[in-house]
């Protein structure tokens, strides 16, 4: 019995054994197979996006894994440190510098030139530029993103206001409006996303960091202006002081009414026309940001927002980038940008994606959802080029949200916030200076 | 008596004795203790996302990681929110373990293998999928929880949102995975007590309190110091809780030392930073744990 | 002692001190089984209703779409194909491993063995957290990142199930082992035959706590697996949950599936895991 028990044992390891090695071994030697990592919503159309490329090109097979935007930075890191970075990417245009400078990203110069679908100049010139490192392009762009207003008109109008505030001041009042109507917390403003200060600091004057990168400038007249007005929306109660884990689900919310304001990106245009019910449809609308100054003064109306947006590009280490470029021309064809703005809301960096007509006739530009976006495109300004930049703006996120809720006062935050930035730029001083010498 | 026919040599049972232990102790050996000393080296350096890119962007700094994080504002908070942790969690634990076995093993029970399974069972379920239902029962608008204390006339609480509230939420959450373990060992022990003892005690005229206070618990002082000093280590590797929970929130109130060293070492690659971080916190545990010795030595020995 | 008649037992339970103990056994075990049954109850909730007020103890109208969906979408079955091959592999080698170490720590004779053995005591003491990166590092030399080698290689010994088995091995008389060389038995053969039968209890608490320990890693897998169809059921678990946020009747549907194993076989087997728990806290 005791051989017959070590034998079961030897047996479950040996089959335990081509688990590993199975494992091990398929799909990476695979010459056939281009692995393709997207985030959210852009990895769960992805199948059918792709579908015609996979008609193309019947000889590769595509294996798409989606992340979570949550993860997504860090499982792109580890997997760079691990070795274990798949043949191309979606990433956030801010991340470029980090990638590039990690040296994991494959130039794309020597594909463009070769290219007869992509043409540069077709590409709007701001989100083209986020795409070039150091005057190489490691990127291309894949859709632009930017933060906008997404607001209930049926609401606003409900308050007295019919058309959205563009500027500051009118966003207050209409927001202290609406509070006297019932609507106890007007504007949604998660406190884990940094995205909706990054875009009221961008409205105003001035860089972020200083020195070209390597200091932060947080303690400067620009930002402190930013954070304030970000402070009086927790002061006055217009914003709840709600974390990720409480908003269940945002489309149900917005559609019952909780709020009036979400400050949020074009994906969501996607989501909300698939989550709230037909009613509701026409009782929403995306409005640009407003801006510090009122309308009528100089720079006054509604203000810049953060150019973001994803881009694609190719790992150095992949085996098959001439079919990861293929794949990248494929999503960047008009046609099949525009499939990619029905089924998601996110929209195309091509001015003649915006142009295409589709079936009905209309173009996105003419699109009732889209427009505000194409207004606010042209206000856009990059957050700074630096590989920390993804830490440094979670800090000055945490550091808000400290001055909101555990009453640190705003002189103080801003100087700790630069001590911070200072610190986590330490490293690039030094390697900026050693590589100067 | 017969002669052995080949009388294996003492040599070869040496060799034989190598072969039993080698597969255990290699692995040991190579997937523990040799990364615990490269981790040591790696504390010395200053190992980033530069250096994985590319090793000529390594410095060694010496004990400079230390002294960074020892001034690291969050550190310190992480150390405050791991001890806030380990300081309620561990006795309440302790005392719902300690009560949970005690009503096991008393003679009124009824049913005692179904109830012991029961109170076991949070012990063996996987901690990511009861941390996700305890957030949902805790959410602050559809929870379940406040939707009780509604209807007993109180206030709703934001346990997940409220930096006042999220760590007890945690530790809550800490003390109901965990009591089961404990329960068993409790139970063993209380096994272990001789009933002559609570006889004698009972003709005695003691009731049922005073029994417990002047036989079960000095009974039980050994295994109550065993339970405290691994329950308080194990609790100072406080991690998965607040990932899946929190994620460190809100305002970084539920970011524990171990929850600060995986930020550091997996999110940022600051490598050189985390292994210093994990070493603090090695240091921290041997120091509470012989305190706790020897704070149960002086106790003991005083009473003698 | 004298035990109470039957007469008595009955009426006994009545008795104020008897409901007590009861009544807080009952509530206790409440509180213990309520979050886990109301997993249950929302994972067959429809999308949504769960978040509704007031909140829902039972679905209203049962539906299996959420075990479908995540069966045939989420990855999850998947994940927990591989969970169960890991663990497989992990109880069977770890198994063999501490078992053989144990008894050789126990009842062979080598140069240095207690002073391992006291060393490998000590080390118990080193947090596991403290070898992951470096072991991380290393595992991406050896090419074992993002595979499930790279999972598997640190749960294949453990100082805990080592120690285990010794406590337990000594207990095994000398005289049956010296029985056995006298007959010629080589030290293989001997262990095979003679000794593995004794150890059955232990090795039998070993595998579930090797099976259980490894069903429900979440931080090293987390780690080591980027690729989706890699992961292992906790990890699945946690990135839906992030990424799924609102769809909290999905999320229970997936806990009840990375649950409910587990729990069937602690139940099934809930001796032996008690067993170990008490021979490796209880004896000094």
């Amino acid at each position: 019995m005791a051989d017959r028990r070590a034998l079961l044992r030897v047996g479950a390891a040996g089959l335990a054994a081509p688990l590993l090695a199975g494992q091990a071994g398929c799909g990476r030697a695979d010459p056939n197979l281009l692995r393709f990592w997207a985030m959210g919503r852009e990895a769960e159309v992805a199948p059918q996006l792709l579908a015609g490329f996979e008609r193309e090109n019947p000889g590769l097979r595509l294996q798409i894994e989606a992340l979570p935007w949550s993860a997504a930075h860090e499982k792109l890191l580890t997997a760079f440190a691990g070795d274990a970075l798949p043949d191309m990417a979606q990433m956030g245009n801010s991340w470029l510098p980090e990638m590039a400078a990690l040296g994991a990203l494959e130039p794309l110069q020597p594909f463009l030139d070769k290219s007869r679908t992509v043409d540069k100049a077709d590409y709007f010139s701001g989100i083209w530029a986020t795409n070039e490192v150091a005057g190489r392009s490691v990127g291309l762009p894949w859709y632009v993103d930017t933060r906008l207003l997404f607001v209930r008109t049926d609401l606003l109008a409900r308050a007295g206001f019919e058309r959205v505030p563009r500027d500051w001041n009118g966003w207050l009042r209409c927001m202290a409006a609406l509070q006297a109507t019932g609507v106890a917390t007007p504007l949604l403003l998660p406190t884990q996303e940094f995205e909706p200060l990054l875009a009221l600091a961008l409205q105003q004057r001035g860089e972020l960091l200083k020195d070209g990168g390597r200091r932060g400038n947080f303690d400067s007249e620009g930002f402190r202006q930013a954070l304030r007005f970000y402070l009086l929306m927790f002061q006055r109660g217009f914003a709840p002081g709600l974390s990720h884990n409480q908003v269940a689900n945002v489309a149900q919310e917005f559609g019952r009414g909780s709020f009036a304001f979400y400050i949020t990106g074009p994906w969501n245009i996607g989501e909300f026309k698939r989550r709230l019910p037909a009613a509701l449809q026409d009782r929403w609308i995306t409005a640009p940001l407003p801006g510090p100054l009122p309308e009528g003064v100089p720079g006054g109306g509604p203000g810049a927002s953060v150019a973001g947006g994803s881009s694609l590009v190719v790992f150095r280490h992949s085996q098959r980038k001439p079919q990861a470029w293929k794949l990248i021309e494929y999503l960047s064809r008009p046609a099949v940008q525009q499939q990619f703005y029905r089924l998601t809301g996110n929209l195309p960096p091509r001015r003649s994606s915006w142009a295409l007509a589709d079936e009905g006739g209309r173009s996105l530009a003419q699109d009732r959802h889209a427009s505000a976006f194409a207004e606010q495109l042209e206000r856009v300004r990059p957050a700074p080029a630096v590989p920390e930049w993804e830490r440094i703006a979670q800090e000055m996120q945490l550091f808000a949200t400290r001055a909101a809720f555990a009453g640190v006062d705003l002189e103080e935050t801003v100087r700790g916030l630069d001590v911070r930035v200072d610190a986590i730029l330490e490293k690039r001083r030094w390697m900026l200076d050693r590589s100067a010498r | 008596m017969t002669l052995p026919a080949h009388p294996p040599s003492r040599a070869r049972r040496q060799t034989a004795a190598w072969a039993f232990v080698a597969p255990a102790l290699s692995v040991i050996a190579l997937f523990f203790a040799v990364p615990v000393l490269l981790g040591l080296a790696l504390s010395l350096s200053d190992f980033d996302i530069y250096a994985l890119a590319d090793l000529g962007n390594l410095r060694f700094v010496g004990l400079g990681n230390y002294g960074q994080v020892l001034q690291m504002p969050l550190f310190w908070q992480a150390l405050g929110n791991t001890v806030y942790f380990v300081a309620f969690g561990v006795p309440l634990s302790i005392a719902v373990s300690l009560g949970t076995a005690v009503l096991l093993q008393s003679r009124l029970a009824r049913c005692k293998p179904l109830f012991r399974t029961a109170l076991f069972a949070p012990v063996v379920t996987t901690l990511v999928a009861v941390a996700v239902i305890w957030r949902y029962l805790f959410h602050v608008k559809y929870g379940l929880v406040n939707h009780a204390l509604l209807s007993l006339g109180f206030d709703p609480v934001d346990w997940l949102g409220d930096p006042q509230w999220a760590m007890p939420t945690i530790i809550l959450f800490a003390v109901w995975k965990n009591f089961g373990g404990n329960m068993i060992i409790f139970m063993a022990a209380l096994q272990a007590v001789p009933q002559d003892l609570y006889e004698a005690a009972r003709l005695d005229g003691a009731g049922p309190w005073a029994q417990f206070r002047h036989i079960t618990l000095p009974n039980l002082a050994p295994t109550t110091l065993m339970v405290s000093i691994l329950t308080t280590a194990g609790y100072f590797q406080l991690f998965a809780e607040p990932y899946v929970m929190t994620q460190g929130g809100p305002l970084q109130s539920t970011v524990s030392v171990l929850y600060l060293m995986y930020e550091e070492g997996f999110k940022w690659w600051n490598l050189g930073t985390a292994s210093a971080v994990a070493f603090l916190l090695f240091l921290i545990i041997v120091s509470v744990t012989q305190g706790l010795l020897w704070l149960a030595r002086r106790l003991s020995g005083g009473r003698a | 002692m004298s035990r109470t008649t039957s007469l008595s037992a009955a009426s006994s339970f009545w008795r104020p001190s008897s409901l007590l103990v009861n009544g807080l056994l009952l509530l206790a075990a409440l509180a213990a089984l309520f979050p886990l049954f109301w997993m249950l109850s929302v994972s067959f909730m429809q999308t949504g209703a769960a978040s509704s007020l007031p909140p829902p103890l039972w679905p209203q109208d049962p539906t299996l779409a959420h075990y479908r969906q995540l069966l045939s979408q989420g990855g999850i079955g998947r994940a927990f194909v591989n969970s169960l091959g890991l663990a497989l592999a992990v109880t069977c080698i770890s198994t063999l491993f501490n078992a053989t170490a144990g008894y050789a720590f126990a009842k062979l004779q080598f140069a240095g063995r207690d002073r391992i053995f006291a060393l490998l005591i000590a080390a118990l003491v080193i947090p596991g957290q403290v070898a992951m990166l470096p072991l991380f590092l290393m595992l991406k030399n050896l090419g074992l990142i993002n595979s499930w080698g790279g999972v598997l290689v640190p749960g294949l010994a453990g100082i805990f199930g080592i120690f285990l088995v010794r406590q337990y091995a000594r207990s095994i008389p000398d005289e049956l082992i010296e029985a056995a060389r006298m007959d010629g038995a080589g030290e293989f053969r001997l262990f095979f035959s003679v000794v593995l039968p004794v150890l059955k209890p232990v090795l039998v608490t070993l595998a579930v706590f090797a099976f259980l320990g490894s069903w429900n890693d979440f931080m090293w897998p987390l780690i080591v697996l980027t690729d989706g169809d890699l992961l292992t059921l906790p990890v699945a678990l946690a990135s839906l949950s992030r990424e799924h946020v609102q769809d909290s009747e999905l999320m229970m549907a997936g806990a009840v599936i990375t649950v409910l194993p587990v729990l069937l076989l602690f139940v099934a087997l809930q001796r032996y895991y008690m067993q170990g728990l008490l021979m490796g806290a209880v004896k000094q």
